[in-house]
């Protein structure tokens, strides 16, 4: 029975909370891609760099408030910080549509002209994140770092193996659910939301029945901002930020969105967390719960590892490439806010 | 024979001038070793023009052709490690005639079972237990393979052959591996098919950088044999003296003094080889580049270049003319690959050594995509001039963001925080510029610097 427990608490410890947490900043930047191409109709390229501008704000703001000594006891300043990265990351979102994507809009371009801009706005980004913050890795979590440390849950259970829990897990899980449940409300009970939701059903009758187009893509990139903002303050908060991670960031958070289904916003947050768990269920050695679970004669000699963490990028694109060939629309059937 | 019009001839004109123009500010040197980059750059535009501009399809796995050509010419130059093949030879060998007999035999499943559910599962389970055997042998035999010598081996090596054969060699790779992708992925829109091609790009360098017995992995496979002299040997032979002598001699004859005038030759010698060997490599790419340069051309003046246009001008009705848009789409899409495998072969080439860990999607998808769109999509003597001028324009970027910096900033102390700071991320500017020159082509000549011809016949 102890040794039951123990193999659960390994799973629980190295894959289940780690891939909650990954997978709801999957979750909440595909949920972004997915709303840009909804409503805008497009694969915005530049998704990741602008997760990458809304953590990079947080950060210089949690600087300037750790050098007031404003702080928020044990939680992390960032969360102090946040409300300006978003502010920014939205007003990033609206200059760029009003300086870029809106003309293309009005010209009724091709998705891949639209693509093809996105990276245009990706590389400018880039470049203003570089020149601002430089490429170093920065750690900017500060506050209690566990909730609960291994050592202290093994004394807690008198259990073999630890469960670490840390305090940027628990922040990206309950901030993740409130984001999510305050998106689904907008989308589904406000006039705005509705509005936005016939846009990406049917553009042609949302503009007879009076919807204001130009009032729908801005809010649309309000909530773009958010997500994002939120989504790449998160995953600095929880891995440290890193200017070129969020690029590599791109490619499995579309992946999420087609898996998902892409334009479906449950859609997309389903696959951020199938991605989130494949990556991390397929590159995992399993060698300790089976030591666990097996009587020793059967004890597996190797890791029991299905693939080499090397290939963790990989795994996301497999997935993709296979849901592409069996059910080209996603789990989920895309398309429609 | 093709003839240029004269907005062309203007284009080519600014392209050696350019080059002239850095050999006399910079050296002969660095005007060489861009040049160099710029014809490879070529080369890979010309390959993704070929199926994004004649044909429509979309192509971001740039980065993942090229991988392979480089993996091409170290397979070919390579010396053959005899060691490791004996050690795990055996095993790899059991390995890949297993798969090929697994392959088998799950193409004999699909043949001979009808019911669908049955097939599914004894295709998965034939497909598990094959790869739980092929792997066993395969990690035992990579393993051996990987413990020879590891700090200069490690890894099969190759076929000990001149580099220059790994062209073709790498063109081949990179089209076996667009046709696979093909397959799978050209009935896509077109851009899932970016992001497709993106991803599985990501997929072949993840495997290159992963796989020690194949390429090395992140240990990099470094001195590879050159296919022109090396300036070491140069500078001791006799006729390259007489040469670097009689090209300077009448600087030469102003000198007096014996040792002074050996002393300016022996310098002479040491500059000249090393521009002897660049020269070298570019005349062997340049011709590369107009042999393709010639074809394209041709390929697209031809009926099938003709049938290629229609096809990405509406499909449907290219379909309904009776013209098998799916299997040209691979076609179209396989060559394109090949031509940037080639340059991918090219590019180790010139370096020497083979990096997996350099292959990222900024500097080898997307820049070539800024070349594609800049130079004219279509076109194929624009994309020659996009490969051209972004590369430059990439190169020369700091040089002039210093230079912009230090005119702005003139009034600051040169201790001033600000100063110092954008002065050391100068390198960062680039991708500024990058950015800013693809918005503003997209935006204002959406059609390329030079546009494709538009042709009535």
């Amino acid at each position: 029975m102890i040794d039951f427990l123990n193999s659960i608490i390994v799973l629980l410890n190295f894959i289940i909370i780690p891939g909650i947490s990954y997978g709801s900043q999957l979750a909440l930047g595909a949920l972004g891609v997915t709303f840009v191409y909804a409503i805008l109709r497009f694969a915005n390229f530049a998704h990741g760099e602008i997760m990458s501008f809304g953590a990079m704000i947080t950060i210089l703001f949690t600087w300037f408030f750790q050098s007031q000594n404003i702080g928020l006891g044990i939680l992390p300043t960032a969360l102090l910080a946040l409300p300006v990265g978003i502010i920014a990351t939205i007003i990033l979102c609206i200059i760029s549509d009003k300086f870029v994507f809106q003309y293309y809009r009005y010209q009724k371009s091709v998705p891949v002209v639209l693509a093809m801009v996105s990276i245009g706005v990706m590389f400018v980004i880039n470049a203003i994140i570089r020149i601002i913050i430089g490429t170093e890795t920065i750690k900017f979590s500060d506050g209690q770092k566990f909730i609960m440390k291994a050592k202290q849950f093994k004394v807690m259970t008198g259990l073999n193996e630890g469960l670490a829990l840390k305090s940027s897990q628990v922040i990206t899980i309950l901030i993740t659910v409130l984001l999510l449940t305050f998106t689904f409300w907008f989308l589904q009970k406000t006039k705005t939301g509705k509005s936005m939701r016939a846009f990406s059903d049917n553009e042609d009758l949302a503009l007879l029945s009076g919807i204001n187009p130009d009032r729908v893509v801005f809010t649309t990139w309000i909530i773009v901002g958010v997500l994002a903002c939120v989504a790449g303050t998160l995953y600095g908060l929880d891995k440290s930020y890193k200017p070129i991670i969020y690029l590599n960031l791109v490619l499995p958070i579309f992946a999420s969105a087609i898996v998902g289904g892409i334009g479906s916003p449950f859609g997309a947050v389903v696959g951020g967390y199938v991605i989130a768990f494949s990556e991390i269920m397929v590159t995992y050695a399993y060698k300790k719960f089976f030591v666990y679970l097996l009587p020793s004669s059967i004890e597996p000699s190797g890791l029991v590892q299905i693939l080499s963490t090397d290939y963790k990028f990989a795994v996301s694109f497999s997935i993709l490439v296979i849901v592409l060939l069996i059910r080209p629309s996603g789990i989920f059937k895309g398309r429609v806010l | 024979m093709m003839k240029f019009e004269r907005y062309e001839w203007v284009a080519i004109t600014i392209m050696i001038s350019l080059f002239v123009f850095v050999g006399f500010i910079q050296g002969w040197s660095v005007s060489l070793v861009i040049l160099n980059m710029c014809i490879i750059s070529a080369i890979m535009t010309m390959g993704v023009n070929i199926s994004w501009g004649y044909a429509g399809v979309i192509n971001f796995g740039v980065m993942g052709f090229l991988a392979m050509g480089g993996l091409a010419a170290v397979l070919v130059s390579y010396p053959p490690i005899t060691e490791s093949w004996q050690a795990g030879g055996r095993g790899l060998g059991i390995s890949f005639a297993l798969l090929v007999v697994l392959v088998i035999a799950v193409m004999y499943i699909n043949k001979t079972l009808i019911q669908k559910r049955n097939r599914y599962i004894l295709n998965s389970l034939v497909i598990f237990f094959g790869i739980l055997i092929i792997r066993h042998f395969y990690l035992n035999a990579t393993h051996n393979i990987e413990d020879v010598n590891p700090a200069i081996a490690g890894f099969l090596g190759g076929l000990g052959l001149p580099i220059i054969f790994s062209w073709i060699v790498g063109g081949l790779f990179a089209a076996g591996v667009a046709f696979v992708i093909g397959k799978v992925a050209l009935g896509l829109r077109s851009d899932y098919l970016a992001i497709v091609t993106l991803g599985i790009s990501e997929i072949v360098v993840s495997v290159l950088k992963h796989e020690e017995w194949l390429s090395r992995g992140v240990k990099n496979v470094i001195g590879l044999k050159r296919p022109v002299p090396y300036e070491i040997d140069l500078q001791n032979a006799d006729w390259f003296i007489n040469l670097v002598t009689y090209l300077n001699s009448s600087k030469l004859n102003n000198i007096i003094d014996v040792s002074d005038r050996q002393q300016v030759l022996n310098n002479l010698i040491i500059d000249g080889s090393g521009i002897f060997v660049k020269l070298s490599y570019a005349i062997l790419f340049l011709i590369v580049m107009l042999i393709i340069f010639y074809f394209a051309n041709k390929a697209q003046l031809s009926p099938w270049g003709r049938m290629m246009r229609a096809i990405r001008d509406n499909e449907t009705a290219a379909n309904a003319m009776g013209k098998d848009v799916v299997k040209q789409h691979l076609i179209i899409f396989v060559i394109g690959a090949a031509i940037v495998g080639v340059a991918g072969a090219m590019l180790v080439t010139l370096d020497g050594l083979f990096t997996p860990s350099g292959y990222r999607p900024l500097r080898f998808t997307f820049i070539i995509w800024i070349m594609v769109i800049v130079g004219g999509s279509g076109n194929n003597l624009g994309a020659i001039f996009g490969g051209f001028v972004i590369w430059f324009s990439w190169i020369e970027a700091a040089p002039l963001t210093t230079f912009i910096i230090n005119q702005l900033t003139v009034g600051l102390e040169p201790t001033n925080a600000l100063k110092l700071h954008l002065l050391d991320s100068v390198p960062y500017f680039r991708y500024l510029f990058m950015g800013l020159i693809l918005l503003l082509i997209l935006r204002y000549r959406p059609k390329g610097i030079i546009p494709e011809k538009v042709r009535h016949s």
